[in-house]
């Protein structure tokens, strides 16, 4: 396994560093998106509860790989000169979002009513309870299920090799199919994957502990 | 013009008729008590008021605002009447401190200083000048409560809504919020309060509301002489229960 290692470092760097940059982008963009549904789904206001709760559930009901060959396949009819490598950070962001969107909102839900009603008595718009009062509450709620979703989503990423996304799956492939050292290979894969999703499963448990301490930090 | 004028009044949850026919007309100044048995609408009466619970039909009329109004800016009116919740519900993310000037700072748009200086007085108006950095979750029921009060008066409110504020706290720690009660209504503050405190309504209370299934049974402008001569006959078997708990 160290030969696998060591002959084809580069592309296996290569590959690491593509799913990282797919993961993060995706992360941010399914945080972002996932509030923002999130707070669609709990909304008073009945048709924009149902754009939300329509969203979350087709996206969360289809398979990845569905998701982001669509966007490799269809979109560029659309959208020409959309790569591999874009078309599934998309297609990870918009799924995952799903996911954070339902994660969120039961967050927002555990957050006692009486934070909101004190809030708009006290003056606050909605969006300002939300913002001041609701969200810094839930996301403390929230981080254990959130840090769950952001490991799958490193894991999730490996939809990329379908995609030409050049990613660590991508090049896992690659290197199995000329070397035929399958074994190693995927070895060396499995433990890369390892090293990148182990240190965010801890940082999320040092989070949630440190926050159950201090619900103000 | 008075500060709420309630004209036919009715609230429905589905086929519940949670308000009946309710009229009642509270003036600036003044401070009425709202007493009754549970379920008996007192509290959706008040929740009504700052637009928390609506109104199924009638008219609400809040410091001249028409609460069925659709145009009508409940946040403008809110702005205006400060609530005091049973539960308290103070900000549980914000200290002390915070809980005070969040509203002045992002609602009256107050500078940070001047909603500081405020609340320190209101905290000293409240006996709890120390605890300014503190989370609500540090503070006993009767602490929070009286920060909830401080809070509320940091708006410069036309009118405070007590819903039950002493109802979820130690008998120990009722005395000390009846006091700070007390001192705000002697300030001049319009209030209302739901009450089980007999002795708040008698002593402290302008008037009296006494309501049962949903409506107002009996209305006094002269709450002892209600404790001595009941006139309803709800009014009657409630007090008759109440001072033999006493």
């Amino acid at each position: 396994m160290i030969s696998i290692l060591t002959n084809n470092w580069s592309s296996l760097m290569e590959g690491v560093k593509y799913t990282i940059e797919s993961s993060l982008i995706a992360l941010i963009g399914s945080l972002i998106l996932g509030v923002i549904f999130a707070m669609l789904e709990i909304s008073p206001n009945k048709t924009v509860h149902i754009i939300g709760r329509t969203y979350v559930e087709i996206f969360r009901n289809i398979p990845l790989l569905v998701v982001a060959m669509f966007f490799y396949i269809v979109m560029p009819q659309f959208i020409p000169g959309l790569d591999g490598f874009t078309a599934g950070t998309i297609g990870l962001t918009i799924y995952t979002s799903a996911f954070i969107a339902e994660t969120v909102r039961a967050g927002i839900e555990s957050v006692d009513v009486g934070q909101m009603e004190a809030a708009r008595s006290n003056g606050m718009t909605y969006l300002q309870s939300m913002r001041f009062i609701v969200l810094p509450q839930a996301i403390k709620i929230v981080v254990p299920p959130l840090g769950n979703q952001f490991v799958n989503l490193v894991k999730n990423s490996s939809v990329l090799a379908f995609l030409a996304g050049f990613d660590l799956m991508y090049q896992g492939n690659l290197i199995a199919s000329t070397t035929f050292k399958t074994t190693d290979t995927y070895l060396a894969v499995g433990l890369l994957y390892l090293i990148m999703t182990m240190p965010l499963s801890y940082l999320m448990r040092y989070l949630e502990k440190r926050w159950s301490k201090n619900p103000q930090a | 013009m008075s500060m709420i004028e309630f004209h036919d009044v009715n609230k429905y949850y589905g086929k519940f008729h949670a308000l009946k026919n309710i009229n009642l007309t509270v003036e600036r100044g003044e401070v009425v008590s709202i007493i009754g048995p549970s379920g008996s609408g007192k509290s959706t009466l008040l929740r009504t008021i700052n637009g928390l619970e609506h109104i199924s039909s009638g008219q609400l009329l809040v410091d001249n605002f028409d609460l069925a109004d659709a145009k009508t800016d409940m946040n403008k009116i809110r702005k205006n009447v400060g609530m005091v919740f049973q539960h308290f519900n103070l900000y549980a993310n914000k200290t002390i401190m915070e809980n005070i000037t969040l509203g002045p700072i992002r609602v009256l748009k107050v500078s940070k200083a001047e909603a500081e200086e405020r609340a320190n007085k209101l905290l000293g108006l409240v006996g709890l000048q120390d605890q300014a950095n503190k989370l609500p979750s540090m503070l006993s029921g009767g602490q929070k409560q009286r920060i909830a009060i401080a809070r509320a008066l940091a708006m410069k409110p036309k009118a405070i809504l007590f819903d039950e504020p002493t109802s979820a706290l130690d008998p120990e720690m009722i005395g000390d919020v009846l006091d700070v009660m007390k001192k705000v209504a002697d300030q001049g503050m319009t209030m209302i309060v739901v009450t089980h405190e007999m002795g708040f309504a008698k002593e402290v209370g302008d008037r009296l509301v006494f309501m049962a299934d949903g409506e107002i049974r009996e209305e006094s402008n002269h709450p002892k002489e209600f404790f001595q001569n009941p006139q309803d006959p709800r009014a009657k078997e409630f007090l008759s229960k109440i001072i033999h708990a006493d």
